[in-house]
């Protein structure tokens, strides 16, 4: 790890202006993809501006007919929150299958969401509930929000302060872990509202996480795994590493895909 | 021995004594451990896996805040200080010795793996020298480099070390060509298989590190490392690398954290460091990252094998033929060139009755890590081979498996294999029975009807292994080209008021001896285990000694306690005669009393170690005062622990995942000194043998030579969630080769695992053809295949 100076933010504001007062300064969450990479020096931020005591981030609530949940609450809290387990089981199932107890008593949504790592599970969540991502300066739709490996809409200096999830009538994840890391080689969220059906794809797209307009159409039609059956994804498509090549990455789309709906 | 039934003696689960300070962490590591003035090291390594290094820069390193030198190989050898070096030498088929290749502390003129060591960088604080080792600029000019085993001794392949052509580093072989030749040409049915043994990692929680010290007022080293035979590092770093004479250096090895052979070795990082310590005249500490760990800690396996079994039309095998390929690396470790030689080959004939074997063996040099000792060290490799080519050869001759072993189960004892070995005691078959019941054998076609029924696919697999423990006869393994003795050392303190310091050369990280060597002084002189303490990892403060590695500290270290206990309890006895007033061959000693016929008087043993300190009741003439003995022991034979592992898995085609549904582990390990920390090591062994058959594996890019698992992200370590319960029994046969009938446990589980997995995927899938590991990708890929259960090729 490299030097850097270490900050902390006592409120959304303070945090805002403190990223701001620095060129190379990064916001830290739970520091699980943060830290590491700093620590392997792949990563050399200048100063770290800590979220850890901003209240405005913290927080589960239902508001209407959806569930919000504060940037800053960790996996575990998530997987905990009898809120969410009430709204959306299937997303409280998702958070208490992240990692191992360290990381879940670490890592936050808010984090996981902005790292957008191509094998993490809630974005696959957010993109299949339609989520909203809220930040100190706008909303954004996860289908704009996700942009590929790494990439995300958000601008320089801005903070995710929440995630809001319409309530769907149906919400299941289902995820192939890497034998290794353990993230998903394959991830499927799939979800049911009013009338449509909307299937998220994580850990096997080489461009990130993405919806499945095929398997979407089948299972509008009528919601069960074997709507889906000779559904797959295309090999073209797929991330090939030594854990699991194209066509087996593309094979294992369908079966979670089918699983997660079997699930709901 | 026999178990006394004792709350503390030979057989009884004490908890361990040490555990007390491990989980309140107040455990003593390396790292814990702080001098005064410490400075901090950091390694320049090689991002290349092969290149020439043209130039080293260090000016801008050296102008780094809080850096005090860097060193390069030069520096080292402009000192003269000697290189890294195998310790056993292997003589080829046609009588030429192995091509050794160099092996320097720090690179000269080229490196040959991804970390490889380049440069030492000195500073004031970890950080610092990491900056500075960082600023360091090397030019490399990068050179094809060989990763692939398959291909390295193929012509034109790029030359790893000068002095070894076709990167061939010996090619040795053992048996009686002919006698097999001869066998297989009349055998009813050949079965022939393609191993794949795959390169691990060993991972011990504790990574290595080191301090190193010189003191100029004494003119001596000492040296803080993690080490499982502290006195070995001590000897190769004065006799070989010239370090300091073997007085004025000092090893220690404290606290530490798992080896699994890893810590076995002499490696560049301390041997650079305390070189280094005296040039900079202050203590320098460096601790293993992880990912130092990953590349440069050595690794284990790393075979390519074929092999073949003769089998007569009755079901009997005639004969084997195995030819192996094994990886080293890109040097040779300490006892690298010992592991698939020796260690291998001569655990071939398993637990049956083979009139022939014959074994060729190359050792190949790759741009790869070095490749030595790990939990096994080679008997794993021998196992996999055997069980997976009798597994293969039932099947394919309409045997059941567990029956096509009981017929070629060797029978009696003393048992003459053609492959060394004189197996001395054994019952495998009552092991194959007791396993062949915990395991419910019968119910398994039901079992694997509802698994059926469920879609999934089910499978048994055996692993009757066999190893070679405690190692070893020290003229043996000298004729068979060893360059040190294999027995072990102890000394026995009995304290004035009857407590005993056990001094020995064993060294434990993880193995619980401060425990089980307790249990053995607690049981033979009938005191309590608190009033023992088991003293070790310290060359100031025990006698040479050998260390712990190959299940051997139970088998020679607690030998050689015995036999120190022996020579006190003579020396006791006497002091008894005195203070009883009655003949010394009166006395008797049971249970901590000595009692004589000829009195009505009795002393405990506290007691008698008073007397014997005191001395008020003989004279100097008549006896030495004090009651301390040591002992040597130099074993007669290895021993032979054996079982019968069974696996039955669960595999879902759909996405490949093997599910451990069930693990029945039947022992024969002798004597047990505790059962719990029994039960412990093979627990450790199964996870590890899992590990291997399905998710560990060390890959190399074949072309770049970058290692592409260097970190957890990407190399799979089981966890809890891929073990089963697993179903433990002992069938014991004691030891005849000790006192104690103790034959080791250490590396059981990882031994007999890895076949036991695969015989039940291939049980499953109904096909041969899967390698491990078995990944869930290669599972999915192989299930697709249809059961053919024709010739495995
Ligand atoms: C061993 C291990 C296993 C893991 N396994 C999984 C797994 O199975 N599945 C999975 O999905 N993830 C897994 N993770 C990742 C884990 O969930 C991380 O915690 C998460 O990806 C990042 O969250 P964090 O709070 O730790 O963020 P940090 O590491 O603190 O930050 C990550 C990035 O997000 C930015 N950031 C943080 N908060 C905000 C915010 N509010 N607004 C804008 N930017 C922000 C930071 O500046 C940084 O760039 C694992 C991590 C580890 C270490």
């Amino acid at each position: 790890m490299y030097a850097f100076e270490y900050l902390r933010a006592e409120s959304l504001a303070d945090a805002a202006k403190q990223l701001a007062s620095k060129p190379d300064a990064k916001l830290l969450a739970g520091g699980h993809t943060l830290l590491p990479t700093m620590k392997l020096r792949l990563a050399s931020p200048g100063a770290l501006v800590d979220l850890g005591r901003v209240a405005e981030l913290k927080g589960i609530d239902k508001s209407g007919n959806a569930l919000v949940i504060g940037a800053m609450t960790t996996h575990a809290e998530a997987a905990d929150s009898a809120v969410v387990k009430s709204s959306i089981p299937g997303l409280a199932t998702l958070a208490g299958g992240i990692g191992d107890p360290h990381v879940r008593h670490r890592g936050t949504i808010g984090g996981s969401v902005a790292n957008n790592d191509p094998s993490a599970d809630y974005p696959a969540a957010l993109m299949a509930l339609d989520a909203t991502i809220a930040t100190n300066r706008r909303e954004i739709k996860a289908d704009a929000f996700f942009k590929g490996l790494f990439a995300t809409a958000l601008q320089d200096g801005e903070i995710i302060t929440r995630i809001s999830f319409p309530v769907p009538t149906k919400f299941a994840y289902a995820k192939f872990p890497n034998p290794a890391s353990r993230y998903a080689l394959v991830g499927v969220a799939v979800a049911q509202t009013a009338g449509a059906a909307r299937v998220a794809v994580t850990g096997a797209g080489n461009n990130g996480v993405f919806r499945h307009a095929a398997m979407e159409a089948a299972l509008g039609k009528a919601w069960s795994a074997a709507a889906l059956n000779g559904i797959a994804a295309d090999a073209k498509d797929m991330v090939s590493d030594i854990h699991g090549d194209a066509a087996y990455r593309a094979h294992l789309v369908g079966v979670m895909a089918r699983r997660a709906v079997a699930a709901t | 021995m026999s178990s006394t039934g004792s709350a503390t003696g030979i057989g009884a689960p004490v908890r361990r004594k040490e555990d007390q300070r491990f989980i309140t962490g107040k455990g003593r590591y390396t790292d814990d451990i702080n001098r005064p003035g410490q400075t901090y090291a950091a390694f320049v390594r090689s991002p290349h896996a092969h290149a020439n290094i043209k130039r080293i820069d260090t000016t801008a390193a050296l102008n780094r805040p809080g850096c005090i030198a860097v060193f390069t190989g030069e520096d080292i050898a402009r000192d003269k200080v000697g290189a890294l070096f195998c310790g056993w030498m292997i003589t080829s088929k046609d009588g030429s010795p192995m091509k050794a290749g160099t092996h320097p502390v720090l690179a000269l003129g080229k490196v040959r793996y991804v970390g490889d060591h380049v440069a030492l960088v000195v500073a004031e604080t970890p950080a610092q020298a990491k900056d500075a080792a960082e600023a360091v600029s090397v030019e490399y000019e990068p050179l094809p480099a060989v990763a692939d085993l398959a291909t390295a001794q193929s012509p034109g392949q790029p030359q790893v070390q000068a002095d070894a052509p076709n990167n061939t580093v010996y090619q040795w072989h053992l048996g009686d060509k002919a006698a097999v030749e001869a066998a297989f040409a009349q055998a009813r049915h050949v079965t022939k298989i393609h191993l794949t043994n795959n390169r691990l990692i060993p991972n011990a929680i504790e990574p290595r590190a080191a301090i190193a010290e010189y003191d100029s007022g004494q003119d001596s080293f000492t040296l803080y490392t993690t080490s499982q035979n502290p006195h070995v590092i001590r000897l190769c770093l004065s006799a070989f690398i010239g370090i300091a004479p073997e007085h004025k250096l000092r090893v220690i090895a404290p606290d530490v954290g798992g080896g699994f052979g890893s810590k076995i070795f002499l490696y560049a990082e301390e041997t650079a460091s305390i070189w280094a310590a005296k040039k900079v005249g202050r203590a320098i500490k460096w601790t293993a990252e992880r990912s130092e760990s990953f590349l440069a800690d050595a690794h284990g396996r790393d075979h390519m094998t074929t092999a073949e079994l003769a089998v007569d039309g009755n079901g009997r095998i005639l004969a084997m033929r195995v030819k192996t390929k094994a990886n080293l690396g890109a040097y040779l470790s300490t006892f690298a060139s010992s592991v698939p030689t020796y260690l291998y080959a001569p655990l071939l004939s398993g637990q049956y009755a083979i009139p022939a074997i014959y074994c060729e063996v190359d050792g190949v040099y790759t741009n790869t890590a070095p490749v030595d000792a790990y939990r096994g060290a080679g008997r794993p490799e021998a196992t996999f081979v055997v069980e997976r080519l009798v597994e293969v050869a039932a099947r394919q001759t309409g045997h059941d498996p567990a029956e096509f072993r009981r017929k070629n189960f060797i029978q009696s004892f003393p048992h003459q294999t053609p492959v060394i070995m004189t197996y001395d005691a054994g019952n495998y078959a009552a092991c194959l029975d007791k396993a062949l019941e915990l395991a419910d054998y019968r119910g398994l076609s039901l079992r694997k009807a509802a698994s059926e029924r469920k879609g999934l696919k089910r499978g048994i697999g055996f692993s009757a292994y066999i190893e070679a423990c405690g190692i070893a006869p020290s003229q043996a393994v000298g004729s068979l080209g060893a360059g040190v003795g294999l027995w072990e050392s102890a000394e026995v303190r009995v304290n004035p008021t009857g407590s005993v310091e056990v001094l020995t050369g064993s060294h434990s990280h993880g193995q619980g001896h401060e425990t089980t060597f307790a249990q053995l002084v607690s049981q033979r002189l009938g005191i309590p285990i608190e009033q023992v303490t088991v003293v070790h990892g310290d060359t100031d403060k025990v006698q040479f000694g050998m260390g712990t590695y190959g299940s051997r500290s139970g088998a020679v270290g607690m030998t050689a306690v015995y036999k120190a206990i022996d020579k006190v309890v003579v020396k006791a006895k006497k002091v008894a005669g005195f203070v009883l007033e009655v003949p010394e061959e009166s006395v008797d000693f049971d249970e901590g009393i000595f009692s004589s016929k000829a009195t009505n008087k009795t002393l405990t043993f506290p007691e008698i170690a008073l007397q014997a300190y005191i001395a008020h009741k003989f004279t100097g003439a008549q006896l030495e005062p004090g009651l301390k003995e040591g002992a040597f022991h130099d074993p007669t034979n290895f021993t032979f622990p054996s079982g019968v592992h069974v696996c039955e898995v669960e595999i879902d085609p759909d996405t490949g995942t093997t599910r451990i549904d069930r693990w029945t582990a039947v022992d024969d390990f002798g004597t047990v000194v505790n059962p719990m920390i029994v039960e412990g090591q093979v627990h450790g062994g199964v996870a590890q043998g899992v590990g291997q058959a399905l998710l560990e594996n060390a890959h190399y890019d074949k072309t770049t030579g970058q290692l592409v698992t260097a970190s957890f992200m990407d190399y799979a370590m089981p966890h809890a969630h891929d073990l089963p319960s697993i179903q433990i029994a002992m069938s014991s046969t004691p030891c005849p080769s000790n006192p104690l009938g103790i034959k080791g446990c250490g590396e059981a589980g990882a031994i007999a695992a890895p076949a036991a997995v695969i015989n039940a995927i291939t049980d499953a899938l109904g096909h041969e053809d899967i390698a491990m590991p078995a990944t869930p990708q290669a599972v999915w890929r192989a299930a697709q295949k249809s059961p053919a259960r024709l010739a495995a090729e």
